[in-house]
C-alpha cells in the first residue's frame, strides 16, 4: 500500500514536469549600475535567456556577458578582460526557483511578489542568492522584474586600488523580462 | 510511523531531485535553438602599438586615441648628457576609429618636421564560434612629410622629394589570454635616397608578441629585420624594442627601451642608427589615452 503510494506520488511529480507550464525569453534585459564617487558606469544585456516554470516554480537564468553593451567601449573591454574575464568564464547563470510559485495564477492578471532563491554563478564562483522581486501576469504571459546588489569581492571580481574611485564594489543589478509561454 | 517516516524522506528526495532535473531541463529548454554566433578576438594588444611599431589593434568604432611618443637620447652618452636625457623625439598622434575595421591616423614628429598620416584597415579578424579565424590580419599605409629646410638649397629640390611612404602588412594571433604573435613584413618607399647604390624600396621583416603577466601589465617585445644591401650609404642596424604595457583604466602607459631614435615607421625601420650592444639605447614612452567621440547607441529600457 506504502509503496503503492511512493510509486503514485512519483508518477505524480514526473508528470507534473512533463505538463509542465514553462515560460522562456532569450531577450531579457539586465542591467547593471556602479555607483563610484568618480564614476558612474552602467551596461546593459538585451540578450538575457530565462526560463521559468509554474508547475515546480524552477527558474534559470543564463548570461552571455560579451552581450553587455557599455557607453565606452574600452569599458567593455576592460569588463570582459580585466573584471569577469569572459574568455575563462563566458556566462552567468542562475538555477533556482521561485519560492511561492504556488501564489501564481496564471489565469489571474495581477502583480504577485515573489521570492526567488538558488544559485548564481559568475566569474567561477558560486554562491547561494535569495532576493525579492514581482511577476506580472498579463494575458498568459509572465513580466519579472528584480533589483539587488551584488557584491563583486564575494565573486572574486578584484578592483585595483588606482580605479577604487571609478568603480564601486558593489553593483546593482536590475532585471527586466518578458516570458512567453514556451512552445513545446 | 517508520513507514511514515520512510515515506516522507523518499518523497522528499524525488521531490528534490524533480526540482533539480526541472531546472536541468529548463536550462536545456533555454540551450535549444540557439544560434551560435561569431565571437571576434578582442584586445590582441593593449593598444595600437606592439612598443614603437603598429599592431593590429584600431581604436574602437567612434574612439579617438590621443598617443604621445617620447624617444629620450641615447643611455651612452654619460652624465654630461644625463644618459640621454637632454634630448628627445616626440610624436604627438591621433587615431579614430571610423568603424570596427577601419581606422585613420595623424602625427607630427619633432624628427625633420615630419608630418605623418595614415590609413590601417583589417582584412580579417581572428574569430571563434560561428566563423572561425585563426588570424587578424591588417594593412597599413602611411605617408611622411618632412617639412623643415632643403639641407642644400643650392640645387633643384622638387616636393616630391620630401615624401616618403610605408606599407605594412600584420598578421596577429591571441594566443589564449597570455601570449600574442605578430609578424609584420614591411615596405619602406623613399622618393629621395642620400646616393645612387642606396634603395627607394626598402624591404623589412618584423616580428612582435606580447606576455601578459597580469591582466594589466604586460611585456612586450618587437625587432624589425632590414635586410641588406638596400640602406648602404648610412651603417643602419635592426630596429629593437622592449617595453612593458601599463594598462590603468584610462590610459596606456608603454615605458620601453629602444635602440631607435625615431617614431614613425620609415625611420624606425630604415634608419636606426642605434646598436644595442653599442649601448645606443633609449629610452621610452607611449601615453595613450582614448576619447570617446560618438557613442554607441546602448539601449537602456526594453
Amino acid at each position: 500500500m506504502q509503496i503503492k503510494s511512493i510509486i503514485i506520488a512519483c508518477l505524480l511529480l514526473s508528470a507534473g514536469s512533463v505538463n509542465a507550464q514553462k515560460f522562456i525569453t532569450k531577450t531579457g534585459h539586465i542591467r547593471f549600475y556602479s555607483d563610484a564617487p568618480l564614476e558612474k558606469i552602467e551596461a546593459h544585456n538585451h540578450q538575457v535567456n530565462s526560463a521559468l516554470d509554474l508547475s515546480t516554480g524552477g527558474f534559470v537564468f543564463k548570461v552571455l556577458l560579451k552581450s553587455f553593451e557599455f557607453e565606452k567601449a574600452l569599458m567593455q573591454e576592460h569588463f570582459n578582460e580585466n573584471y569577469v574575464e569572459s574568455d575563462k568564464y563566458p556566462t552567468a547563470t542562475f538555477l533556482g526557483k521561485v519560492t511561492n510559485f504556488k501564489d501564481l495564477d496564471i489565469a489571474k492578471d495581477g502583480v504577485y511578489d515573489v521570492t526567488v532563491e538558488g544559485k548564481l554563478t559568475l566569474h567561477g564562483v558560486t554562491r547561494p542568492v535569495n532576493e525579492k522581486g514581482t511577476i506580472e501576469v498579463k494575458q498568459g504571459k509572465l513580466h519579472g522584474k528584480a533589483r539587488f546588489n551584488l557584491v563583486l569581492a564575494d565573486y572574486k571580481i578584484s578592483i585595483p586600488g588606482a580605479v577604487g574611485n571609478n568603480i564601486s564594489k558593489t553593483i546593482e543589478i536590475s532585471v527586466d523580462i518578458n516570458l512567453d509561454k514556451a512552445n513545446m | 510511523m517508520y513507514n511514515k517516516f520512510l515515506f516522507s524522506l523518499i518523497f522528499i528526495t524525488a521531490m528534490l531531485i524533480s526540482v533539480a532535473h526541472a531546472q536541468e531541463e529548463l536550462m536545456a529548454l533555454i540551450d535549444k535553438d540557439v544560434q551560435p554566433v561569431t565571437d571576434y578576438t578582442a584586445a590582441t594588444f593593449k593598444t595600437t602599438r606592439i612598443v614603437i611599431g603598429q599592431s593590429v589593434e584600431l581604436p574602437p568604432q567612434g574612439n579617438m586615441l590621443f598617443l604621445i611618443t617620447h624617444h629620450f637620447g641615447a643611455i651612452n652618452t654619460g652624465y654630461e648628457n644625463l644618459f640621454g636625457l637632454k634630448q628627445a623625439t616626440i610624436r604627438l598622434g591621433l587615431e579614430y576609429g571610423i568603424t570596427n575595421w577601419l581606422g585613420i591616423g595623424a602625427g607630427l614628429n619633432t624628427d625633420r618636421n615630419t608630418w605623418d598620416g595614415f590609413v590601417k584597415a583589417k582584412i580579417l579578424r581572428q574569430s571563434t564560434g560561428a566563423r572561425r579565424m585563426p588570424l587578424t590580419i591588417d594593412f597599413f599605409a602611411n605617408t611622411a612629410i618632412y617639412t623643415t629646410k632643403w639641407a642644400d638649397p643650392d640645387r633643384t629640390n622638387y616636393f616630391t622629394s620630401r615624401i616618403t611612404y610605408a606599407f605594412q602588412l600584420m598578421f596577429a594571433r591571441k594566443f589564449g589570454n597570455i601570449l600574442s604573435l605578430q609578424i609584420t613584413p614591411s615596405l619602406v618607399h623613399k622618393n629621395l635616397v642620400p646616393t645612387s647604390a642606396d634603395k627607394n624600396d626598402i624591404f623589412t621583416l618584423g616580428a612582435g608578441g606580447r606576455i601578459k603577466v597580469s591582466n594589466r601589465v604586460s611585456i612586450n617585445a618587437e625587432y624589425h629585420h632590414l635586410f641588406s644591401g638596400q640602406v648602404v650609404s648610412t651603417k643602419v642596424y635592426d630596429s629593437f624594442s622592449l617595453g612593458v604595457d601599463i594598462e590603468t583604466g584610462g590610459h596606456v602607459f608603454q615605458i620601453f627601451l629602444t635602440n631607435s631614435f625615431g617614431e614613425y615607421e620609415q625611420t624606425f625601420l630604415t634608419e636606426t642608427q642605434g646598436k644595442w650592444s653599442n649601448g645606443d639605447i633609449f629610452l621610452g614612452f607611449n601615453i595613450n589615452r582614448m576619447f570617446t567621440i560618438v557613442k554607441p547607441k546602448v539601449v537602456r529600457e526594453l
